[in-house]
């Protein structure tokens, strides 16, 4: 008997019990319409975080006084805390250092309370030089970002990320207003737009302001990280390899720099790890309904144990009834499995509203692909069974 | 094999019994090369610590053309032989030959070969599969022969037809009474040209008249040439064949000719001439018809 027999054979079985056999899909429809979806998903999420880092540039370089590769031993923030800091010194001898090469923008960080008439709030200090605003890339909705003759003179003047301004001038325009940052005046010069949540936090619930200014409200003479931004994307290693000469005499190797490109490597290793996650956990599903098709296959051996015993006396050899119990399952399941795509599809395609979704490729051929296996694997049991039944007996079964 | 619907027509198989003449105690003449032949077969069973000998050296040969009852009462060996002769079981010990092979060693899957080439099965509960047509139904064999669907659609309705069934291909086995769901059965163990048609209680499930019916139909096709073996508890079934076997204890106890041999298309017209008044007209000469009877 050839491969077209047991096609029909099976597809007869299947359409003499539709009403069985859409219930059977159903598991596996659902399992392959989940993989898809919260791949789409984890992909979506993936590309947009990785859209958002591309776009402040590939150009930046962090620089860190610590060594945090692998073999620091892990402590990231006991290095922070008990090696050496950066000062303005090291910035400056950055600056001169790599001349035309690159930008350097030293970069404090710190907490503060702002309280604006009888709103209070707490933010996160971003204090840098005069270029700032290369690396905080945000558009300004009212005012300014404050000049170079500000931040040498440590004027005390601040620009406000969305969320502060909401909070202490709802609906007003802030610039030219004064607030109160850790008990100090501030002459609020300008505010920028709404960015909305990355993965490296909030980035509205800021307050920028020149460093030295910070310095001074905050009590310190460290700055968290320097920045570089080379003028040529293409020259980053060099740039990357001056950096770590200039600052050798006085931190040896306890340096760290970060191009985007190994953020970005990071990021995307992190995330493509969840959305393989998620995948596994939708995999679940899937196996859960292939649990279901040999289930349902075993309960059609048994019902049907009379007509193979009718078949194997007519002549069906042991491959006939094998193979047309395992095509049972595997149109049940590769049916299901095209049915759960279309749905993962459109359920992805109605998602994009609200989350990024990404239908990938390799997401629906290996949904499809684990379908499809999950027949043949769940099948073969019962069409085992079915196939070593011995005639007499199916022929007595009643 | 000459494939006449005409002659599975009543008015064509009037008028045989031809073998009612020889002698009751004359020892049986092959009338034809050996099909199938066990000798010195034996079954065992195991059953827990209990061994059962269900048949201890029996040696029986079907003759080509001949139409043979094995008879015996439950528990006799007779289905354990049938099923021996019909290549569905595999003997304890003893060979099984199929024109003049043997097949005792063969695998499972060996002999669902030679079954499907060399026998045709006829059950009392017919085994036909359900919500499948019945030319379908009779096409089964010559799937797994791997016959084409379209010289597999040409026999099967030639070999419906030879049972009367030829204006029914397309009816379900449930559309079908049990006379008629019998003859697709038969026509099904034809489609194959078998060495063999091997009968077991093809009656069991019949009432009288489709019972009488199917008789017919079988001592017909043996007229025409095909061997058939019935495997019955019943005596005045038996006494349609031309030769009887009798098992008894897993052992053959008697082989003789037949006697006055039933001519069930006689007794047909018998039949209908004693239940004219039922309902004539609508039965009369023609066992194609609706009624019925026999269980389903």
């Amino acid at each position: 008997m050839n491969l077209v027999e047991s096609f029909r054979i099976a597809l007869r079985a299947l359409g003499a019990n539709k009403g069985r056999a859409a219930l059977t899909m159903l598991g596996v429809i659902i399992g392959v319409a989940a993989v898809i979806l919260l791949v789409a998903i984890g992909s979506g999420v993936q590309q947009e975080i990785t859209g958002q880092i591309e776009g402040m540039g590939s150009n930046l370089l962090f620089v860190v006084p610590a060594d945090i590769s692998a073999e620091s031993g892990g402590a990231g923030g006991g290095a922070m805390g008990a090696g050496k800091s950066f000062t303005l010194d090291d910035a400056d001898l950055l600056e001169r250092q790599l001349g035309g090469d690159a930008l350097v923008v030293p970069i404090l960080q710190g907490a503060a309370r702002l309280k604006a008439g009888s709103h209070s709030m707490r933010a996160m200090i971003a204090a840098a030089n005069q270029y700032g605003s290369e690396v905080f890339t945000s558009d300004l909705v009212y005012g300014r970002g404050y000049s170079r003759s500000e931040y040498i003179t440590a004027t005390r003047v601040a620009v406000l990320g969305a969320t502060p301004a909401e909070e202490l001038f709802p609906g007003q325009n802030p610039v030219g207003r004064e607030v109160q940052i850790n008990g100090e005046r501030f002459e609020v010069i300008g505010q920028y737009a709404k960015q909305g949540g990355t993965l490296s936090g909030d980035q509205d619930n800021r307050v920028y302001m020149p460093l030295t200014t910070a310095q001074r409200l905050l009590s310190v003479s460290d700055i968290s990280v320097i920045v570089a931004k080379a003028e040529d994307p293409g020259r980053i290693e060099l740039v990357k390899h001056k950096i770590r000469q200039a600052l050798r005499p006085s931190f040896g190797d306890d340096i760290t720099v970060f191009t985007q490109e190994q953020t970005l490597g990071i990021l995307s290793t992190l995330l493509g790890t969840l959305t393989v996650m998620l995948a596994g956990i939708a995999g679940i599903s899937l196996l859960v309904g292939g649990i279901g098709i040999m289930n349902i296959m075993l309960v059609s051996v048994s019902e049907r144990t009379r007509e193979i015993g009718i078949r194997k006396a007519v002549g069906a050899k042991t491959y006939d009834i094998m193979s047309q119990f395992v095509i049972e399952a595997i149109v049940l399941s590769v049916v299901g499995g095209a049915i759960g795509i279309l749905i993962g599809w459109a359920g992805a395609l109605a998602l994009k509203t609200w989350i990024p979704t990404e239908i990938t490729w390799w997401a629906v051929t290996l949904a499809f692909g684990f379908s499809a296996a999950v027949g043949i694997f769940f099948g073969v049991y019962p069409a085992w069974r079915a196939s070593r039944l011995d005639p007499i007996v199916a022929l007595r079964y009643e | 094999m000459p494939s006449n619907p005409a002659h599975a027509e009543p008015s064509a198989l009037v008028g045989q019994a031809a073998h009612a003449e020889q002698p009751a105690d004359a020892a049986p003449q092959p009338i034809g090369r050996p099909v199938i032949e066990a000798r010195g077969v034996s079954k065992t069973y195991h059953l827990d610590e209990i061994e059962v000998h269900a048949l201890r050296g029996v040696d029986v040969a079907v003759h080509e053309g001949e139409m043979l009852a094995i008879i015996g009462p439950s528990g006799s060996g007779k289905s354990t032989l049938m099923h021996i002769i019909g290549l569905l079981d595999r003997p304890s010990t003893g060979i099984v030959a199929v024109e003049g092979e043997d097949v005792s060693a063969m695998l499972p899957n060996e002999l669902a070969a030679v079954r499907n080439k060399r026998i045709g099965f006829v059950f009392q509960a017919f085994n036909l599969l359900a919500r499948t047509t019945a030319q379908a139904n009779v096409e089964l064999p010559l799937i797994y022969a791997g016959v084409s669907a379209a010289e597999r659609a040409k026999r099967a309705q030639e070999a419906l037809a030879r049972v009367g069934l030829g204006e029914r291909l397309r009816h379900m086995p449930n559309q079908l009474s049990g006379g008629q769901q019998q003859r697709v059965a038969i026509a099904r163990a034809l489609v194959t040209n078998p060495s063999m048609v091997l009968a077991d209680e093809p009656t069991g499930n019949l009432d009288s008249r489709s019972g009488i019916e199917v008789m017919a139909i079988l001592q017909g096709l043996n007229e025409q040439g095909i061997t058939v073996v019935l495997v019955t508890h019943d005596t005045s079934i038996a006494q349609h064949a031309q030769r009887v076997i009798e098992i008894r204890d897993g052992g053959v106890v008697a082989n003789r000719i037949v006697v006055d041999r039933t001519d069930a298309q006689a007794r047909l017209a018998e039949y209908l001439h004693e239940h004219a008044g039922d309902n004539a007209g609508d039965h009369a000469g023609d066992y194609t018809d609706d009624h019925m009877g026999g269980l389903q």
